[in-house]
């Protein structure tokens, strides 16, 4: 199949072209970029005027609660919603029932995603049995399964002689390990930010040093073990303070933030919309501020988009009994674009938080559109506003706190390997 | 952002809080409640027919008895039916969710819910699922809110005291995990005193409530100073074994009410609590029974109040 993407802007944050030039995608690879290889003949003409072409966007958070909660979400409905994301690559937490801590779990989550023949799914592995924190899972086998990278999602691993012991098995391999910094103590049974909003709410609180104690016991222990650290979710401005500091003393460290942390505050939880009842908590403006100044200056350095399909019943309870978490896959690119637009950043700048940033930090050779690279693209208009329409979006979970704003930026083709897998309706 | 509390006119739709209620909200219950009150203290009592054939459904999901005999007696004396409904011992216990719980009872045609619910913000989520004539009073939601009691709170202070904006207050103990505290908070900034005091020990005080417009003490003897109004609060026995206290002895001697403490104050100054009480642990005996302690009118006063938000939400009277 020989594909062309005409009059298109395209943008590709690794090879620094921002400029209006066309794509040629040729047996699922790209084949030129600006005029066509010799011969070239289309068989298909993508017309993208007044359209970005990226790079297919690397999501390093999706929830795609396969094995085991398939009436939150299903992999059909999770991938559809991924690739109307423009999302083409994927990783997943291990927080599954059972987790994914078994070689024939990974091997079977790998084998059903791409039987769907959508988005790539790479599985992160369990760091631990059952992410119980107590015994370490067959890292080699798990990566020989596929599994990208080893974390222990939200479940805590409190005995840090087994989270040094994880990491000294994981720099053996060259394993990365992915941990979200949160003490166990600290946060036991909090639900909201420790500030004015849980103040004011009496909701059972989560302070800040909850992430600065676990975050400098874990880049400790990088620092003992030579692990590759990557931090996920990073919340509060003591944190990436650290995360600032930690790189700047030559520690070899990868963060990102979720992409509703980049944009709400304690402040939208209002009067208790369990919808901003996520993980780890919103925090204050002033934690936001310093979460933009992180993505800006380079500590943090991707953002995901932490989808956590949640069925409807669960978020039907008082904030603390709700379930947490909200949907992301086709809110990502949105999010990111309204961040680069406040910042006053580039178009290239929002979207290497999405594409070359997550795809070096899974160490995969993605994200770009260099010439003879997988044609993973995603073409969006960047203009346009849409409503966000719970019942419009392809994911089985409903839920988000951007129910019924209005975001700036839609996806209207999405191909991987050169294979149209989304397309939006005209009118949409 | 919407206040989920007034109707389109501005109007009480729900009392969930007394946070975000105008001023003259506040002072329209208060009068009200006055012009009850001869009528809850009376001994030859006539029923008020203001919420004749209404239906008012008690959902206790935590138990109570002050908060809901008063609720009840209040709903009563307004001809009002009153069903109690002890969630903690039946559809909760069998796995049915709140709002199936409250579904059920809309259709068993409800006009009013008085709530309490072991989890903050409960009210407000039954609140903003009934259908708009359905009115929802919040009896107590986690730690977030109890507005009736701060209401009559507000009624006792204004009884003995007259006004609000030359008062000096104190509220003491486990400022934290009480849900009294915060609606007081919110009642007395609102009704304009000037100088609100928490006192209690780091562990009980939440991380930002200076920002709710309070000062902060730790040391009883210096909040106590020149008060007009010492609110006490309950201490929950738990708070012993979660680490946040040594020992009720210790709390007692160092935040408990007693004479000696209560003389820093000034000399008219009147004693609350919203009970149960534990003497010898905030409390001592004799200030609880003594001439200063307002402690058994405010429950006087609790009925006339609540008599005094339902109707107010009914728009009767």
């Amino acid at each position: 199949m020989k594909i062309q993407i005409k009059n298109g802007h395209l943008i590709d944050p690794k090879n620094q072209i921002d400029s209006l030039c066309d794509l040629f995608i040729v047996a699922g690879k790209v084949a030129a970029v600006g005029s066509a290889p010799a011969g070239f003949v289309a068989q298909q003409v993508i017309d993208a005027t007044g359209l970005v072409v990226a790079p297919g966007l690397i999501d390093l958070a999706a929830r795609l609660r396969e094995p085991g909660y398939e009436y939150k979400a299903t992999l059909e409905s999770e991938m559809d919603a991924a690739v109307a994301g423009g999302i083409t690559t994927l990783a997943c937490p291990p927080d599954t029932d059972p987790p994914l801590d078994e070689p024939g779990l990974v091997e079977m989550l790998k084998y059903r995603a791409r039987a769907l023949n959508k988005a790539r799914v790479y599985p992160v592995g369990a760091l631990t049995y059952g992410l119980k924190g107590a015994e370490l899972t067959e890292m080699a086998e798990l990566a020989d399964a596929g599994c990208i990278a080893f974390s222990q999602a939200d479940a805590a691993l409190t005995d840090t002689r087994v989270l040094m012991r994880a990491m000294q098995y994981a720099a053996t391999f060259g394993f990365s390990v992915w941990l979200r910094p949160q003490d166990s103590f600290l946060a036991r049974d909090g639900v909201a930010h420790d500030g004015e909003v849980a103040t004011r709410l009496g909701l059972p609180a989560i302070p800040v040093c909850a992430e600065t104690i676990a975050l400098s016991t874990m880049l400790q222990l990088a620092r003992e073990t030579g692990v590759r650290l990557h931090i996920c979710r990073i919340s509060s401005a003591e944190g990436v303070a650290l995360v600032r500091a930690a790189k700047q003393q030559g520690l070899t460290l990868t963060c990102d933030v979720s992409a509703n942390h980049v944009h709400l505050s304690e402040m939208d939880i209002g009067f208790f919309d369990a919808n901003c009842y996520l993980v780890p908590p919103l925090r204050s403006q002033r934690d936001r501020d310093a979460l933009h100044a992180g993505l800006l200056d380079g500590s943090i350095d991707a953002i995901c988009s932490d989808h956590t399909p949640v069925d409807e019943d669960a978020k039907q309870l008082p904030f603390a009994e709700a379930e947490a978490g909200a949907t992301g896959l086709e809110l990502l690119l949105p999010l990111v674009l309204k961040w680069a637009r406040q910042s006053r950043r580039a178009l290239a700048d929002g979207l290497a938080k999405i594409t070359l940033q997550p795809a070096r930090i899974l160490g995969l050779d993605a994200g770009h559109l260099s010439v003879g690279a997988a044609a993973d693209v995603c073409v969006f208009d960047p203009e346009v506003y849409w409503k966000v329409e719970p019942v419009a979006l392809k994911s089985q979970g409903k839920n988000t706190p951007f129910s019924g704003m209005e975001l700036q930026g839609r996806v209207r083709y999405t191909l991987v390997d050169g294979q149209l897998v989304y397309q939006s309706k005209a009118n949409q | 952002m919407n206040n989920p509390q007034l109707n389109k006119h501005g109007e009480l739709q729900h009392l969930l809080s007394t946070e975000g209620l105008p001023a003259p909200i506040l002072r329209g219950i208060l009068n009200r409640a006055a012009s009850f009150m001869n009528l809850a203290e009376g001994r030859d009592i006539k029923k008020l027919p203001l919420l004749h054939g209404k239906s008012i459904f008690n959902l206790f999901f935590e138990n109570s008895t002050r908060t809901r005999t008063t609720f009840e007696i209040a709903a009563k004396r307004l001809s009002a039916d009153v069903v109690n409904l002890n969630i903690g011992s039946s559809s909760a216990s069998k796995g049915e969710t709140l709002l199936d719980t409250v579904d059920n009872l809309c259709a068993m045609h409800a006009d009013m819910f008085v709530v309490r619910h072991s989890q903050s913000g409960a009210a407000h989520l039954i609140a903003k699922h009934v259908a708009p004539e359905i009115h929802v009073i919040n009896a107590g939601d986690g730690r977030h809110a109890h507005p009736t009691q701060a209401l009559l709170d507000m009624f006792t202070i204004r009884h003995y005291k007259k006004e609000f904006h030359n008062l000096r207050v104190a509220i003491v103990g486990d400022i934290l995990h009480s849900r009294v505290a915060r609606s007081q908070i919110h009642a007395l900034t609102t009704l304009g005193v000037p100088e609100v005091r928490v006192i209690a020990p780091k562990t009980l005080l939440p991380s930002c409530v200076d920002k709710l417009g309070v000062q902060v003490y730790h040391d009883m003897a210096k909040g106590l100073r020149d008060v007009d109004v010492v609110m006490m609060l309950r201490l929950q026995n738990e708070r012993m074994q979660d680490a946040v206290l040594p020992s009720a002895q210790e709390y007692f001697k160092y935040y408990g009410l007693t004479q000696e403490k209560l003389v820093l104050a000034k000399t008219d100054a009147i004693v609350m609590h919203p009970g149960p009480m534990n003497r010898g642990v905030e409390i001592d005996s004799s200030v609880a029974d003594g001439t200063q302690s307002a402690i058994l009118p405010q429950v006087t006063f609790g009925i006339a109040v609540r008599m005094a938000v339902m109707s107010t939400l009914a728009g009767v009277g």
